[in-house]
């Protein structure tokens, strides 16, 4: 069966629609990229399928039993609070010692144990979070922007990380990025979100080595694909001359 | 060795630094130092009602500190600012104390004793239940700490492993009126939030884990509860500020000697 399925879900705060009726399963193992423009609600979206925001309408099931590693967007860590990086994976249960070093040590960031949090840089501590959330083997792993902040080359070597890590686990993947047109290549379907689901497809693994460099530059080892939306409607709360180019559609997007 | 009113003094002391370290750690970790605030303001609005209907002060002031930390909580979720529903909690309830305890018909109270404390006034029954309170406020902060400290660090995080953030936080509202109920004896209304917040800042500089600083906020604590009583002895002053006095010093000297190492290097 499907690890979680959301039907006919929609959420909605006060008088502000972030999401309206958005159908969407994940199958075991398969990777799942969400793209969407600022303010389309695929946080949300992420935040509903891991129980944190309850739908105003529609229907979220979990496979029961599910285990779910959750990578949250920004972790703002308060100076006030001491964690070391190795505290941080014991938390909220201990661990076995030898399985946190194994997880610490399949992102890269072993080294990095006995640091304190605070003073991660961006990308490690994005491993770090990614090494806490796939402790004890989830089906599923699920990130909000984890490449946020980060350079091509740094989301191309997070993604390539993502991609071994589905290889050798098993687990299915959803990630949300605000990239529209470039994700992962290994990404087995593209939804883009804006308060419904636009469009989806498979993306565009470009295969010639000189267009790819044109394109993405060195450093980023076929990790990177286009994404080419097909836009075949209108939205109804358009008012203006709507041509759904998402990234310059900012006042349709931006009230959200 | 209970009949020693200053042996009392003491352990009351104890108790309470006890109950209060890891509460205020949580206090700053979650920058609700204002919050503390208010709650224990409420503690006298608290003192009156049970003068005022025959209970007990610990129960009174319990109840109530309770009641306007929930109010505050449920104000700032329909959408008033946290500061200002703070701010009008805090004060009303400290005010509304205040006229409160002037108008009790026959009924003569220091109210000092409640605003600033009253350590060496403490019985062997106010003993018993600081002890009781701060023993329930430990046990019931070591059975929900990983929940506690997962919910402080990122909510959803919290949620994503099967934890209520909201409940943690009732949790930690519960614990905290139970330390302003036993606490107001010893250093009265006006003076909890310093008990709360200065041991668990002092201890900052040198913790590198949430349990390592939760510990030295409760010996730092516990140093300044008996040097504070031994100095307010020796040199004749208020028993209550003397304690925080000696916290502060001990919070500056931390803060110093911290600064001290990060440019040695």
């Amino acid at each position: 069966m499907s690890l979680v399925s959301a039907q006919g879900v929609s959420v909605a705060y006060d008088d502000a629609v972030v999401l309206s009726h958005v159908d969407f399963t994940v199958e075991p193992g398969e990777i799942v990229t969400v793209v969407g423009p600022n303010g389309s609600g695929k946080s949300t979206f992420l935040k509903v399928l891991i129980g944190a925001v309850r739908p105003s309408a529609g229907r979220v099931t979990r496979k029961p039993g599910l285990k779910v590693g959750y990578v949250p967007q920004k972790l703002a860590i308060d100076p006030s609070l001491p964690m070391t990086v190795e505290r941080f994976m014991h938390l909220p249960s201990r661990r076995n010692k030898g399985e946190v070093g194994e997880a610490l040590e399949r992102v890269g960031v072993a080294h990095l144990a006995g640091r304190q949090l605070a003073s991660l840089s961006g990308g490690q501590f994005q491993r770090v979070l990614l090494a806490r959330a796939i402790l004890g083997r989830p089906d599923v792993l699920m990130l909000d922007e984890p490449t946020q902040g980060l350079d091509q080359p740094g989301s191309a070597d997070f993604y390539t990380l993502l991609e071994n890590i589905r290889r050798d686990m098993g687990c299915a993947v959803v990630m949300v990025s605000h990239e529209l047109h470039v994700v992962m290549s290994a990404s087995d379907r593209v939804i883009c979100l804006n308060r419904h689901i636009c469009c989806q497809g498979a993306p565009e693994v470009v295969s010639s080595a000189p267009e790819y460099r044109a394109l993405f530059g060195t450093g980023t080892h076929g990790a990177l694909a286009i994404y080419r939306h097909e836009h075949d409607h209108a939205h109804d709360d358009c008012d203006h001359d709507c041509d759904h180019n998402h990234d310059v559609d900012r006042e349709h997007t931006e009230n959200a | 060795m209970l009949d020693d009113f200053m042996a009392r003094a003491a352990l009351a002391g104890v108790g309470v630094a006890l109950a209060a370290a890891p509460i205020g750690c949580f206090v700053v970790w979650r920058r609700m130092a204002y919050f503390g605030d208010a709650t224990a303001h409420a503690a006298i609005l608290g003192v009156a009602l049970s003068l005022g209907i025959g209970i007990s002060v610990f129960g009174g002031v319990l109840a109530v500190a309770l009641a306007i930390a929930l109010a505050i909580l449920s104000l700032a979720r329909r959408g008033h600012a946290m500061d200002t529903a703070l701010g009008v909690l805090a004060h009303a309830a400290l005010a509304f104390g205040l006229v409160a305890v002037a108008l009790l018909p026959g009924v003569q109270i220091d109210i000092q004793a409640y605003l600033f404390g009253d350590i060496l006034a403490v019985s062997r029954s106010d003993l018993a239940l600081i002890w009781a309170g701060a023993v329930a406020v430990s046990a019931g902060v070591l059975w929900r700490w990983p929940g506690l400290l997962t919910a402080t660090l990122n909510p959803e995080l919290a949620i994503a492993a099967g934890i209520d953030p909201h409940r943690e936080r009732q949790v930690l509202t519960l614990a905290l009126a139970v330390v302003v109920a036993v606490a107001i004896k010893v250093v009265g209304a006006l003076l909890i939030t310093a008990l709360l917040i200065i041991p668990a800042a002092a201890a900052r500089p040198f913790a590198r884990t949430p349990e390592v600083m939760a510990a030295m906020a409760a010996l730092t604590g516990v140093i300044s509860a008996l040097a504070g009583l031994g100095t307010a002895w020796i040199l004749d002053t208020p028993a209550g500020p003397t304690i925080v006095c000696v916290a502060a010093l001990i919070f500056a000297a931390s803060s110093a000697l911290s600064r001290a190492a990060t440019t040695r290097g």
